[in-house]
């Protein structure tokens, strides 16, 4: 069974300028012990996606429709004494920048105990020394030194440390890791991620993962999620994600890399400009900047097709190959007929 | 650093040469007290005409500040800068200086006026350097740029807050480009836009500096970016640079300790690869720059650090035909 199980979630923030539907329609599960990885570009709706599930949206952001359900249990609608139960203890999450997420005025140990003391039985005495484990398990040098400084005292790669082991006190399930080393420096960054994959290890937490770096998701994730302007367009295993893409905008973010492989080719951009979301188009959001858009994808949006197994995409070029491969086509033929496949 | 680079006798070369730079900032630690924080420590490097050199570190190594130090954004504590043979030391030669050399900045959400419209944002080099007859000459070279980096002419009037990231990037270059420079600083001007768009902001790099010949120092952290771009890359740790070669040479013969750290802790795009390479992950963090380890920046962090290294005065070495290094292993 699924420990988390999203259904369908559509998430929407209401500005003067009229309604952004950040979540629109996104369903996953996510299993026990597997890290899964969230890739999209900013305004892809990553960050809301753990947003929501923590349900820490800011107004006017508000979880339209939709269910959230964390072992089997519904978080949609849930009492805000039962999401206190459940965030930071069941489910913990380290944020992007590890500069703002701490509070300047407090110790350390002070912050770190907090979640201890709220969260389980141990109190005072008893929290403070699971407040140094958690340090030294994070391997900050000279925890009980850090339980009395500030957050300004320390550096970003031990803040983030810090952050890691407030996450962890309370044994969470689920761990979701937003952008957690975009603002630290690639050595710091090879420490953190190590980190993160040591103790995922040791305590098969599930780990969601969220990212905009196609290299940080290589090396960690299990399965990875492809977003795009508020829509899963891509889900499969790292290795049919990066070896096989499916959808238009994958390929071209694939393309995009500099790497050593391509050196001194010329790099292959994806064109446009990025989403609007207060203006999305009617159809598929990635129709504006495909290279092989068809008519068909200007009208509406495929469900998502099964390429190979755990692999699906909503790209309809990618069904135009299957039918015309003579593979099995999961729609009926004479809808996508009607539509007529073609390139304009 | 009596640095092989200077003695070198290609020096007629450069373009751009820069000899023992050096770039101190007054910190105050107490009352009447105060240190110096040697943000750039002594860097000596070329550039040759028409040719990219990436300049790669950290944060906080001291390579925005010598982007910035070069084109005497600072007054540069001591150290020299010679253009095209001449040295820039007084207010004339500066001003000489400035119409060639242009910088592209990080951010291009607040590198940019709010307050001005795109075609005036553009059009500011040519009003300071009063490069201009009358109002139709100035508006047809603003438009000449905006085509130049792909926005379209009726974009002019608009404000900043109406582009996306990508496009502000462009109406900085644009105005880089004013005065028809031959050496531009690119001050990590990718870094703040998404992957999808970071590709064709380098693509115009390319596109422009065969078209216009121009010469660029790359300022980046992201080593496949600037491998990718440049033809030489200038690694620096804590104000120094402790190696210099080849882009290709770099990538595949790292000598500093440090380099291959920096090299081996890049996430890899691709999942077979990443799985199965050795990395090292270097211990701590950098030290401050206020209280420098003695003898080499690096030996507190390096793997294959010794006793010797602490009084290691650092040289730059020339090991195989340019590729320089400052390290005591070689």
């Amino acid at each position: 069974m699924s420990i988390l199980e999203i259904k369908d979630l559509h998430t929407s923030f209401y500005t003067p300028l009229g309604e952004v539907k950040a979540l629109d329609g996104i369903s996953f599960k996510l299993e026990k012990g597997e890290i899964l990885g969230i890739v999209g570009e900013s305004g892809s709706g990553k960050s809301v996606t753990a947003y929501s599930i923590l349900q820490i949206l800011v107004p006017p952001g508000k979880i339209v429709s939709g269910s959230i359900k964390f072992n089997n249990q519904e978080l949609v609608g849930a009492d805000e004494n039962v999401m206190q139960t459940i965030r930071g203890n069941k489910i913990s999450m380290i944020f992007q920048d590890p500069m703002t997420s701490l509070n300047p005025v407090y110790t350390i140990g002070n912050q770190l105990t907090e979640a201890i003391k709220l969260h389980t039985e141990r109190q005072d005495e008893a929290a403070s020394l699971r407040a140094l484990e958690m340090l030294r398990l994070v391997g900050v040098n000279e925890p009980e030194r850090r339980l009395k400084q500030y957050p300004y005292e320390l550096s970003g790669g031990m803040r983030q440390r810090v952050m890691i082991a407030m996450a962890l006190s309370c044994e969470p399930e689920i761990l979701i890791a937003d952008e957690p080393t975009t603002a630290l420096d690639v050595t710091i960054q090879a420490q953190i991620l190590d980190l993160i994959q040591e103790i995922q290890r040791k305590f098969e937490m599930a780990t969601i993962l969220i990212t905009h770096d196609l290299g940080v998701v290589a090396g960690m994730c299990d399965r990875i999620i492809v977003m795009y302007g508020g829509k899963i367009v891509e889900t499969g295993s790292t290795d049919q994600i990066f070896y096989n893409p499916k959808h238009e905008y994958t390929k071209g973010l694939m393309r995009s890399i500099p790497s050593k492989v391509r050196k001194k080719e010329r790099l292959v951009p994806i064109e446009g400009t990025p989403i609007d979301l207060l203006n999305m188009p009617k159809g598929c959001a990635f129709c504006p900047r495909c290279p092989k858009a068809m008519k068909i994808c200007l009208e509406r949006i495929v469900d998502p097709i099964e390429i190979e197994s755990g692999h699906y995409t909503t790209c309809w070029t990618a069904v135009k190959e299957m039918i015309t491969s003579g593979d099995a086509v999961l729609l009926p033929e004479e809808e996508v007929k009607e539509h007529d496949i073609r390139n304009q | 650093m009596t640095s092989a680079i200077n003695d070198n006798n290609q020096k007629e070369e450069y373009l751009l040469e820069v000899r023992n730079l050096k770039q101190y900032f007054p910190v105050r630690v107490g009352f009447m007290k105060s240190l110096y924080l040697k943000a750039v420590d002594d860097v000596s490097f070329g550039i040759k005409k028409g040719e990219t050199l990436g300049l790669v570190g950290e944060s906080g190594c001291g390579k925005t500040t010598v982007g910035r130090a070069l084109l005497h954004l600072y007054k540069p504590t001591s150290g020299e800068i010679i253009f095209k043979g001449k040295k820039i030391q007084d207010k004339e030669s500066l001003v000489k200086f400035r119409k060639k050399a242009a910088m592209v900045f990080q951010d291009p959400y607040s590198s940019l006026n709010p307050r001005m419209t795109v075609g005036d944002i553009i059009g500011e080099p040519l009003d300071v350097h009063k490069l201009y007859i009358n109002k139709e000459e100035r508006k047809a070279r603003i438009n000449e740029l905006m085509n130049l980096v792909g926005l379209s002419s009726e974009h002019a009037t608009r404000y900043v807050h109406e582009f996306s990231g990508g496009q502000r990037q462009r109406i900085g270059i644009a105005r880089a480009l004013a005065m028809s420079p031959e050496f531009i600083v690119c001050d990590e001007p990718v870094s703040a836009l998404d992957v999808s768009i970071q590709a064709q902001i380098i693509n115009m790099f390319e596109d422009l500096q065969k078209k216009l010949g121009l010469t660029y120092l790359f300022i980046a952290h992201d080593l496949h970016i600037v491998e990718h771009i440049s033809r030489r890359i200038a690694v620096m740790y804590l104000g120094k640079i402790v190696e210099l070669a080849a882009a290709e040479e770099l990538m595949k013969h790292p000598l500093h300790p440090y380099t291959v750290s920096l090299l081996s802790a890049i996430p890899i795009a691709d999942p077979k690869r990443a799985r199965t390479r050795k990395r090292i992950i270097l211990k701590g963090d950098v030290p401050s720059p206020l209280n420098m380890p003695s003898g080499c920046p690096f030996r507190t962090r390096c793997p294959r650090a010794t006793e010797a290294c602490a009084g290691f005065s650092l040289e730059f070495k020339e090991v195989s035909k340019d590729h320089f290094v400052s390290c005591i292993l070689y």
